[in-house]
């Protein structure tokens, strides 16, 4: 029992002082030279005038603590996920869910771009939790029929490319200067968000961890089937619901504003487990939320400034991050079936 | 109603109908079970026992009728509710990610922790209790996918006893467990009948703990509750097991509780000179070697009497108690010479069976003494 307290407390140590860490090297990295002594004084507002105040106030520090709070929804996201389907490789962006959040999105954004309608961010929110609900009523749909795990898998990633392909097509022919914009966005990145954006993302941030964290009993006896968590006491089918509702919220949120991010939401709890040696969730629920936040501001650093000046999507980087986390997994599984 | 309502009845069922959907796979099944009693469905393969479970579990709808607990309908219980009366023990195991047997044990007190789960000192004395009741104390730290099946079982049951329920169910509990484990985990189901005075209800396949450890059993074949009663109103009518099973070659000995497989018919060719048990190995023998026999002469209150039966083409007895007499040793020497080997296993005499010896020495004068076996 001591053993373990100490092991999670490390585990948090470990996460906090990443987390710090990547804050500031985040916030002193890019193509503007801006000293560790000048941002200390930009963020205590004793020189609020200068370039480098403008690029550190209202480009990193925004776009960093999106990428942070991001980050940490879709590992969340990907936790609950992996929960409610019993499942180590499931996630937003396999399953589809970021994908149908990404085509409501582009579509709304199409339609309001044409007709002069400046979208509210919001809105924007709201369109893509609207386009995950969708996609994941079709995996749910899906995993009634089939029970095996790989199969709700591919049929998962089968969803997201038809959401990917009609988005392009959306994307190529939307007629509009924006499209630019709207471009980098379908890829994945976490440029071009503002505080007001940072609002309504830290809000809907907190909502979804407050609810996942208030879940974590619940979920501690899902963890034994849903069979046994009804024979515990668990009022189930509400129990589905709200686990549902809070991952699509979650990685909807991404979605919206980063547009999708791959392989997140299934290597960082992986990795975070690990860390815990555990898959707890009333530590996991923190722990993914950490977790993320770092690989997601890792992820963000290295895109940016890995080939500056051209900026990689940040869903590439992700992957080469995330995917070999996931084969290991698979590969680890193989062993423990046989 | 309630007010005439037997306080030692925890759970009993009204004309329940269990089945998927609107079909009835066993209609009308009522009965009740006491506080510290056990309760064992029986039954072939499909027959619906783990539906009847199920059903009792609340896992599946109830096509009609009512399940009683404590005299209240179950429908109008919550989940909570049930949840500190009931628990259960089902064939499927979690598969779990990371997850040690204390993890498993701890999420059993669900029913009682507060808001975010967290144990208190009560809860987690429950749990060292439950680990330490089925002897999973020493591995409480290791992780669930690391432990043998065996271990595995006794922790989910672990898991039930920390719910700490009146009622326990277990659906085929000691399928897959070796005969070790099976012994065990019978036996810690029994102390929580005898100490807790916990009310059990189980399906078995195993007939002969079913036979051992039951105080009454539902015996669910033929599409519905096909008999009712304790274990010895079961086990104990001739040939009913064999009928609730469908068994067609070889047979169950309620007085053993053993299931024999099926005789080797034929003429025989060997006779074997039984009796007090000696006989036994040597049936079992001839049975596994495909070698059609006949045995005799033996009392029909001999302890191997039962098995003789079982395996044997042809059976010469004696009556109870009685010295073996002239009309049975003729027959014998008859059987022997037709047979022409001949296996002397007993090798104790006395008054009663002293034809016996005869039987013996005339068979080595004709040279009909085999030692092929």
């Amino acid at each position: 029992m001591d053993n373990r307290k100490t092991r999670f407390l490390i585990g948090y140590i470990v996460l906090a002082v990443l987390l710090a860490a990547l804050f500031v090297i985040n916030l002193w990295a890019g193509s503007a030279n801006v000293g560790f002594k000048e941002i200390w004084d930009i963020i205590l507002g004793r020189s609020a005038d200068s370039t480098a105040a403008k690029i550190i106030l209202d480009m990193r520090l925004p776009r960093l603590l999106a990428a942070a709070l991001l980050g940490g929804c879709l590992a969340v996201s990907g936790f609950l996920l992996q929960t409610f389907f019993a499942n180590p490789i499931a996630g937003p962006f396999v399953l589809g869910v970021s994908s149908g959040a990404k085509l409501a999105v582009a579509l709304v954004m199409i339609l309001c771009l044409e007709n002069g309608i400046v979208l509210s961010s919001g809105f924007m929110v709201a369109a893509a939790f609207a386009g995950s609900l969708v996609s994941m009523g079709f995996v749910l749909l899906i995993a009634g029929r089939v029970k095996k795990m790989a199969t709700l898998i591919i049929c998962g990633i089968m969803i997201g490319y038809i959401c990917s392909a009609i988005t392009e097509f959306l994307v190529t022919f939307a007629a509009d200067s924006n499209i630019v914009n709207l471009h980098n966005w379908s890829m994945g990145s976490f440029s071009g968000i503002g505080w007001d954006n940072v609002k309504v993302i830290a809000i809907t941030a907190a909502f979804g961890l407050i609810c996942a964290f208030l879940l974590a009993k619940p979920m501690n006896a899902y963890q034994l089937g849903e069979n046994y968590a009804r024979s515990m006491g668990v009022p189930i089918r509400a129990f589905r619901v709200a686990l549902i509702i809070l991952s699509s919220l979650l990685s909807a949120c991404v979605a919206a504003f980063a547009g999708p991010i791959s392989f997140v939401g299934i290597a960082v709890p992986q990795l975070a487990k690990a860390l815990f040696n555990t898959s707890k969730p009333i530590h996991m629920v923190p722990a993914c939320f950490m977790a993320g936040a770092s690989f997601c501001l890792l992820s963000d650093v290295l895109a940016r400034t890995l080939f500056a000046p051209t900026e990689l999507s940040v869903s590439s980087v992700t992957a080469v991050l995330g995917a070999p986390v996931v084969i290991y997994v698979l590969i680890k599984r193989r062993k423990g079936e046989a | 109603m309630r007010a005439e309502f037997p306080e030692s009845i925890v759970l009993n069922t009204k004309d329940l109908s269990v089945g998927y959907g609107n079909d009835p796979i066993v209609p009308d099944i009522s009965f009740s079970v006491n506080k510290g009693e056990i309760l064992v469905l029986i039954g072939p393969n499909g027959a619906g026992k783990s539906t009847v479970l199920k059903t009792l579990t609340n896992q599946l709808k109830a096509v009609a009728g009512t399940v009683f607990i404590e005299g209240k309908d179950m429908q109008e219980l919550k989940n909570s509710e049930i949840a500190a009366k009931m628990a259960v023990l089902m064939t499927e195991r979690p598969r779990t990610e990371r997850m040690t047997v204390e993890d498993i044990v701890s999420a059993g007190r669900y029913p009682y922790t507060g808001l975010m789960g967290i144990l208190d000192e009560n809860d987690r004395a429950v749990v060292e209790r439950s680990l330490e009741m089925v002897g999973m104390l020493q591995e409480k730290n290791k992780d669930f996918n690391a432990i043998s099946d065996g271990q595995k079982q006794l922790t989910m049951l672990a898991r039930a006893i920390a719910q700490e329920p009146d009622i326990m169910i277990l659906d085929e509990p000691t399928s897959f467990l070796d005969i070790r484990h099976k012994i065990k985990l019978l036996g810690i189901l029994k102390k929580l009948v005898f100490e807790k005075n916990m009310a059990v209800i189980m399906s078995l396949h195993e007939l002969e703990l079913a036979h051992k450890c039951a105080d009454h059993i539902l015996c669910i074949g033929n599409g519905r509750v096909d008999r009712y009663g304790t274990a010895e109103e079961i086990f104990d009518s001739n040939g009913y097991i064999e009928e609730l099973y469908g068994v067609e070659k070889g047979c169950f000995i309620p007085e053993y509780a053993s299931v024999e497989l099926g005789k080797t018919e034929g003429e025989p060719e060997v006779f074997v000179i039984g009796g007090g048990g000696s006989g036994i190995p040597v049936y079992r023998k001839l049975q596994r070697e495909g070698i059609p026999f006949a045995a005799g002469v033996i009392h029909e209150n001999d302890i191997e009497y039962p098995i003789a039966k079982a395996l044997a083409c042809k059976v010469v007895t004696e009556k109870a108690f009685m010295p073996i007499g002239d009309e049975s040793y003729e027959e014998a020497a008859k059987l022997m010479v037709q047979c022409k080997k001949v296996i002397p296993a007993v090798k104790q005499f006395a008054a009663m069976n002293e034809k016996n010896s005869e039987l013996i020495s005339e068979a080595e004068k004709r040279g009909l003494i085999w030692h092929g076996l």
